[in-house]
């Protein structure tokens, strides 16, 4: 089999599952998980060889995996789509391939499979727990199967489906396509406990925000197609087409069209992927299930949103000259950086478990189009796989925690939050699996040196940053670098280490193994993701492993990026910030009573008041957004323009219809219509009235008037008719 | 040798004859008499303008012959209604039977 029939079929087993279990096997749910992660597993084995074939095929930046087939006529040509694997479409299907299985996986123990029916659960409510009786009649509170189990894995493998349709789409109308397929499971998915006010509240709002970006985005989509004719990725990257657009000027900003192109395209990333200014939705969508936390807002779909943006490197890159940056890559760097410092501030304040990783995941992401903005395009796709591993390992991670904690609730029967950090403490002994699956991934995220994946490719931008002499880039990513080993330590510190700071921590226990071998496995990858990328001329340890990752994904660009010698000034940032967080991060939380504020919450006064509510940015978008639509549609829309313009409008015609019928009534169907037809039976009425004293009965009578008439006749004849 | 005239003035007055008593009688069998009258006088008609017009064509005489028959058929269908009638109302006065009126 052709490589790029096998990478047509990647999509199809989790869209079949997504039929299948909405249509068919809905009620049962071992089926409904069967299928599900038999399509994922399917998909991943296929995932696996493409990536196979991809590395043992050596030319894959020249001469990558594809096919196209027409899809609709478009005046004298076609519409091509098809499917598309370079080098750094190999390398997001391998950890989009990985992170998605090993979520289905963890999802089949996060939704309690296996637990009995809850005694009050409903769908649309987070699972509340069951009673059970052990032989001795002792009464125990479990943990309850989610009641909408099979439509959850329908969900996931569609929103599988969307991720693999975008990885391996060669035009960006089908990775539009497969990018708006999970904004719809985003939304669902979000919204998975829809009977919670506040579930339902951020499924809409991240709903409406990513919308902003796509169709931003979308315009970028048209005025690429109209100038180039194509969307598919060999027309666009191609010399002649970056010549026409960067040599085009754009009807608006007096700039080139790749410079408007490049802005609308990136802003559709914006959304998706979470920046600044459109950051609001991501902390909470931490309101959907732990698994959906992990797979769209860690793993896959905000990663899209950076996919995107390297994708169409060469157009943002476009009208590069000696290095010096683009207007795009300069916007880019300046919101990338600016969001890595900016997040990173508000998770240091934050004590909802998931929050603090919601805030780092958009402090990562910003990491990474910050990359792009500097030109270092190798080090944003390097950051983007190992922080995928390492992030959708967290996530799971902190699912985890919550689970072990709510079987502490349940036994304990106390009122608290399961995730909020302040509760928790003293679960490394309870919980060892994820005590050091977490301390693998929170290490990574703090690019803990040498060992783990994320010092590799944070390493690799900060490099960057410094080559490309962008001081300012440099100094704030390495700001938030140090705030990121600071809150990871602090969370770390908070959740595992010291002691229990209520019962329910002191009673959590150890999730099942759906849910432990999923971390154990991400936290493998979270370490080896980032040897492929150790730079070839690092001190002592470079040159052991190839530097993989620069040559392989390198190759998807027309020009090989050049690699950027060594220099000690970047390394030593990092693992001074990398270090001296983490040693901060320890040294303030390591023994926070219970009941205790937070230590930093005096010394920083009103600025942890500021992060604590996140910079005011949800009241901000409140007071500007929110307040004036509901304003316009209630003042301007229902009460003016609803009521009084179409209501007043339409009341109007009725009247008018009204009378004109009554009109009609009175003056032409009573009288004229009516008439006649009264008339006609009146008259027959009339006629066989005054005509029936003939009719006696009597057969003499009958026969006289014959006779009369047979004479009238004859006379009538014989003296009228018939003279000659 | 005696004229057509005399012949249909005699077929007129036969046919006068019985029309008044189909007029005039209240008894149904009366009347029914009075319609063979009319009848005959009819065929009387049509023999004497075959004798005396056409008489090389059988056809007048065939003629005569099935009015007489279909003339009987009626006259049993009659009767038979006039018993049915008196059966029922144990009269048969053409005045008393005035049913069929509005």
């Amino acid at each position: 089999m052709e490589p790029s029939t096998l990478v047509w079929l990647l999509p199809v087993p989790p869209l079949l599952a997504f039929f299948l279990i909405i249509l068919l096997t809905n009620r049962s749910k071992t089926l409904s998980h069967i299928l599900g992660i038999g399509a994922t597993s399917l998909s991943f084995i296929g995932s696996m060889v493409i990536v196979f074939l991809a590395i043992r095929s050596g030319h894959l930046g020249e001469d990558p995996f594809t096919s196209v087939l027409n899809w609709f006529p478009t005046g004298d040509t076609w519409f091509q789509i098809g499917v598309w694997v370079d080098p750094l479409t190999v390398g997001t299907l391998f950890f989009v391939a990985i992170t998605i299985l090993v979520i289905f996986i963890y999802s089949v123990g996060y939704q309690n499979f296996g637990q009995p029916k809850g005694d009050h659960d409903q769908p649309g409510l987070p699972p509340h727990g069951a009673t059970i009786e052990d032989e001795l009649g002792h009464k125990h509170r479990v943990p309850s199967i989610e009641p909408m189990y099979s439509r959850f894995f329908a969900f996931l493998s569609l929103f599988a489906f969307g991720m693999y349709v975008l990885v391996v789409s060669s035009n960006l109308l089908t990775l539009f396509v497969g990018w708006e397929i999970m904004g719809l499971c985003s939304y669902l998915l979000i919204g998975f406990w829809y009977a919670k006010p506040s579930a339902r509240a951020a499924a809409i709002k991240a709903f409406l925000t990513t919308r902003v970006g796509d169709v931003i985005m979308l315009l970028g989509l048209a005025y690429l197609y109209t100038l180039a004719g194509s969307l598919s990725y060999d027309v666009i990257f191609s010399e002649e087409t970056l010549h026409l657009l960067t040599s085009t000027n754009a009807p608006i900003f007096g700039v080139s069209a790749a410079v408007v192109i490049g802005l609308f395209l990136f802003f559709g990333t914006v959304g998706k992927s979470a920046q600044f200014p459109l950051h609001v939705w991501l902390p909470d969508a931490m309101e959907g299930p732990t698994p959906v936390s992990a797979m769209i807002h860690a793993a896959t779909m905000v990663s899209a949103g950076v996919y995107l943006v390297i994708r169409v490197f060469p157009i943002i890159s476009a009208g590069m000259h000696h290095g010096e940056p683009t207007l795009t890559m300069n916007v880019m760097a300046i919101i990338g950086a600016f969001t890595g410092l900016f997040a990173a501030t508000i998770a240091v304040a934050q004590n909802d478990i998931k929050r603090v990783l919601a805030y780092s995941t958009i402090s990562q992401l910003g990491y990474m189009i910050a990359a792009i903005g500097i030109g270092a395009y190798v080090a944003a796709a390097f950051h983007l796989f190992t922080h995928s591993f390492f992030k959708a390992l967290l996530f799971l991670g902190s699912g985890s925690v919550i689970h072990g904690v709510e079987h502490g609730i349940f036994h304990t029967g106390e009122d608290i939050d399961p995730q909020d950090m302040l509760n928790l403490g003293g679960l490394r002994k309870k919980m060892p699996f994820t005590f050091w699956t977490f301390l693998i991934g929170g290490l990574a995220l703090s690019g803990f040196p040498f060992l783990t994946a994320g010092f590799w490719s944070k390493d690799e931008i900060l490099a960057d940053a410094f080559a490309h002499a962008n001081w300012p880039v440099l100094i704030v990513l390495a700001f938030a670098a140090l705030l990121t080993a600071f809150y990871t330590m602090r969370q770390i510190t908070l959740t595992f280490l010291g002691k229990s700071r209520t019962e329910s921590a002191e009673h959590a226990v150890e999730s099942k193994w759906t849910m432990t071998l999923p971390l154990v496995l991400l936290a493998v990858f979270a370490i080896v993701a980032g040897w492929p990328g150790i730079p070839g001329d690092f001190p002592l340890i470079g040159g052991f492993i190839p530097n993989f990752v620069h040559e392989f994904v390198g190759e998807t660009l027309a020009e090989h990026p050049e690699t950027i010698t060594f220099n000690w000034i970047p390394l030593l940032i990092s693992l001074a910030v990398s270090l001296g967080g983490l040693a901060l991060g320890w040294w303030v939380y390591r023994d926070i009573p219970a009941g205790a504020p937070d230590p930093l919450e005096k010394p920083l006064g009103p600025i942890y008041k500021l992060l604590k509510n996140k910079y005011y940015f949800d009241e901000l978008y409140d007071y500007i957004f929110v307040r004036p639509s509901y304003w316009v549609s209630r003042t301007f829309t229902y009460l003016w323009l609803d009521r009084k313009i179409i209501d007043g409008f339409l009341h109007l015609i009725s009247r008018i219809t009204f009378s004109l019928g009554g009109i009609f009534r009175n003056y032409i169907d009573k009288p004229i219509i009516n008439g006649f037809g009264d008339f006609v039976g009146e008259s027959v009425k009339w006629i066989g009235r005054s005509g029936r004293f003939i009719q006696t009965g009597l057969v003499q009578q009958y026969m006289v008037m014959a006779l009369i008439i047979a004479f009238g006749t004859l006379f009538y004849y014989l003296f009228f008719l018939s003279q000659p | 040798m005696i004229s057509l005239s005399y012949f249909l003035v005699f077929a007129a007055a036969l046919f006068c004859i019985g029309l008044y008593g189909v007029l005039a009688r209240k008894n149904a069998i009366a009347i029914l008499m009075g319609i063979e009258l009319m009848l005959n006088a009819v065929v009387i008609n049509l023999i004497a303008f075959w004798r005396f017009r056409s008489p090389e064509m059988i056809a007048g005489q065939a003629f005569g012959v099935i009015v007489f028959a279909v003339a009987a058929a009626e006259v049993a269908v009659g009767l038979a209604l006039f018993i049915a009638i008196f059966r029922r109302r144990n009269t048969i006065a053409a005045d008393e039977i005035d049913l069929l009126k509005w």
